[in-house]
């Protein structure tokens, strides 16, 4: 995928983010997601039943690849298990971070792949994932 | 101006953050290294010929502070800075004074170290925090303070300058309605200091903080001044060497005068040699130069910026240094993102003031603080960036 095509699909998962909306759900787990250093503040709201996580949507302020990321996390993970979600997040993770990944089951969530480069954006990116895995270690330790 | 006395401006890179912190010129820079490099020993210890130097430009260094802001030389506290200055105040001082039901007016675009301490203090004595009136500049008005005054009143804590409206507070109107109701005025001077002649006589504040980082000083070290008969009446709220004249073991502590009992432990010796050298060499430009300077800065940065359509400025009418603006539906930390490709430096957020949005609805924004040292050239080149809303959407990711 070359650079133009990414930055247009996170341009466009930043204008259009994928289920960004202000409602108060409660059968929803409710976590936020900032970083010490920038003004990213994003809520997650992940609605589990069993091990699956059967909706989610996100409301909150941040940046043009923290939003974009969350949209694109989001779109990944309905419909997935528990432990397929906890799979995906690692890979990410290890994408983000420079080590081996499964490309594979990444989705959108490739476009990422080059964000390294840009040191201090990594935190932009892994935010909405960093907040997914409060939510599981929330809902999992209850 | 002065541009070639900052090593950092030798760099290419267009500086506009200076309400975060300013750059420090070779003279502030080259007192800090002599005291390491030439006389490095403690103060208050006299005992030999270095630690005599050190006590000798040490006090000088107070001097020098006193009359940068027309206070005698034992008023003038040293600090870690802003932050530490209020802490000591609202707990040395008006933990002390402070009764059920009294009020406190501060104002709803305080940077958080002149909010916090006070929230602390109203809570745990059951006093009430009141906010002065914002106009629709966001500005405060003498009739505005005079409009919540009550008998109650016992605390005004306002910013001369804050850090993102950047309005500049008649101060010394507002220490004079407040001392005819016996009201004491604090004065959070981190945004003004720097930039203004300040004159805590004509002026008549009770307590004035303010931080050396933010006026070509070094970091970590700040002032507090207070009225002497004020400052006698602070407790210090750290205690240990240098603050104390004797103490034995039936726990009997004296203490030694201000402001030395204010000054517990081995001091920043070389943030207060740095820092009186920085009011030394801001002395030596004027004051009045610098501000004179930086309204005509301000002024043109707010006539360019105006002609942009996707450009909102949050604080047009302000008289400082400070502009913040947002670019239409562009987050304002991508803009900072997006100018930073270009090594333009500005700072993006809320800047600290965070119940500010309550009053205008705007949670963040892009804030360009400009200094002295920033030139006409360096707004046209942000300009330049900024003229094209399309060409930001492509590059801020």
């Amino acid at each position: 995928m070359d650079s133009e095509l990414k930055r247009e699909i996170m341009l466009d998962n930043y204008t259009n983010p994928f289920h960004k909306e202000t409602k108060d759900e409660k059968e929803y787990i409710k976590v936020n997601g900032n970083n010490v250093s920038c003004i990213d503040d994003i809520n997650l709201y992940i609605k589990l039943q069993n091990d699956i996580i059967v909706d989610a949507y996100f409301d909150g302020e941040a940046c043009a690849i923290s939003t974009s990321s969350t949209s694109i996390m989001l779109k990944n993970i309905i419909g997935k298990t528990k432990d397929e979600v906890r799979k995906y997040i690692e890979n990410f993770e290890n994408m983000i971070y420079e080590k081996d990944y499964d490309e594979s089951i990444l989705g959108e969530a490739i476009v990422y792949n080059e964000i390294y480069k840009q040191e201090s954006r990594k935190t932009c990116a892994t935010l909405p994932y960093t907040a997914l895995l409060k939510a599981l270690k929330k809902y999992f330790d209850n | 101006m002065h541009r070639e006395d900052f090593p950092m401006l030798k760099q290419d890179l267009i500086y506009l953050d200076n309400g975060a912190t300013t750059f420090k010129p070779y003279s502030v820079i080259e007192k800090m290294v002599d005291y390491y490099s030439n006389y490095c020993a403690n103060a208050h210890r006299g005992d030999y010929t270095i630690s005599y130097k050190v006590d000798i430009e040490y006090e000088n260094a107070r001097t020098k502070i006193a009359k940068f802001i027309n206070a005698d030389i034992d008023e003038i506290v040293f600090t870690s800075g802003t932050t530490e200055g209020l802490n000591l105040v609202v707990n040395g001082f008006f933990e002390n004074l402070i009764e059920p039901e009294d009020e406190i007016i501060i104002s709803k675009s305080e940077h958080a170290s002149n909010v916090l301490p006070w929230f602390r203090l109203a809570n745990r004595k059951g006093a009430k925090i009141v906010y002065a009136p914002l106009d629709s500049n966001l500005h405060i008005t003498i009739e505005g303070i005079k409009s919540i005054i009550t008998p109650k009143t016992k605390i005004i804590a306002l910013a001369e300058i804050t850090n993102v409206v950047g309005d500049v507070r008649p101060i010394k109107e507002i220490c004079e309605i407040a001392h005819q109701n016996n009201i004491f005025v604090v004065c959070d001077g981190a945004q003004s200091v720097p930039h203004r002649k300040t004159d805590v006589k004509d002026s008549d504040i009770d307590f004035l903080v303010f931080s050396g980082h933010k006026m070509c000083g070094p970091t970590g070290i700040g002032v507090l001044y207070g009225k002497k008969e004020l400052l006698e009446e602070v407790d210090p709220i750290i205690l240990g060497g240098g603050m104390n004249e004797s103490f034995d073991s039936e726990k009997e502590i004296l203490l030694k005068d201000i402001p030395h009992r204010l000054e517990a432990g081995t001091p920043n010796i070389a943030g207060v040699v740095g820092l009186g050298a920085a009011a030394h060499y801001l002395e030596n430009i004027g004051m009045d130069n610098i501000s004179i300077y930086e309204q005509k800065l301000k002024a043109y940065l707010v006539e360019r910026l105006m002609q942009l359509e996707h450009i909102t400025i949050v604080n047009e009418e302000a008289d400082s240094g400070i502009v913040a603006f947002n670019v239409e539906d562009i987050f304002s930390q991508d803009v900072a993102y997006y100018l930073n490709k270009y090594n333009v430096c500005v700072r993006a957020g809320n800047h600290c003031a965070k119940i500010l949005k309550s009053v205008t609805g705007v949670k963040n924004t892009v804030r360009v603080s400009l200094y002295f040292y920033n030139t006409y050239e360096e707004i046209d080149s942000l300009i330049e960036l900024l003229q094209d809303r399309d060409k930001i959407m492509k590059e801020m990711i």
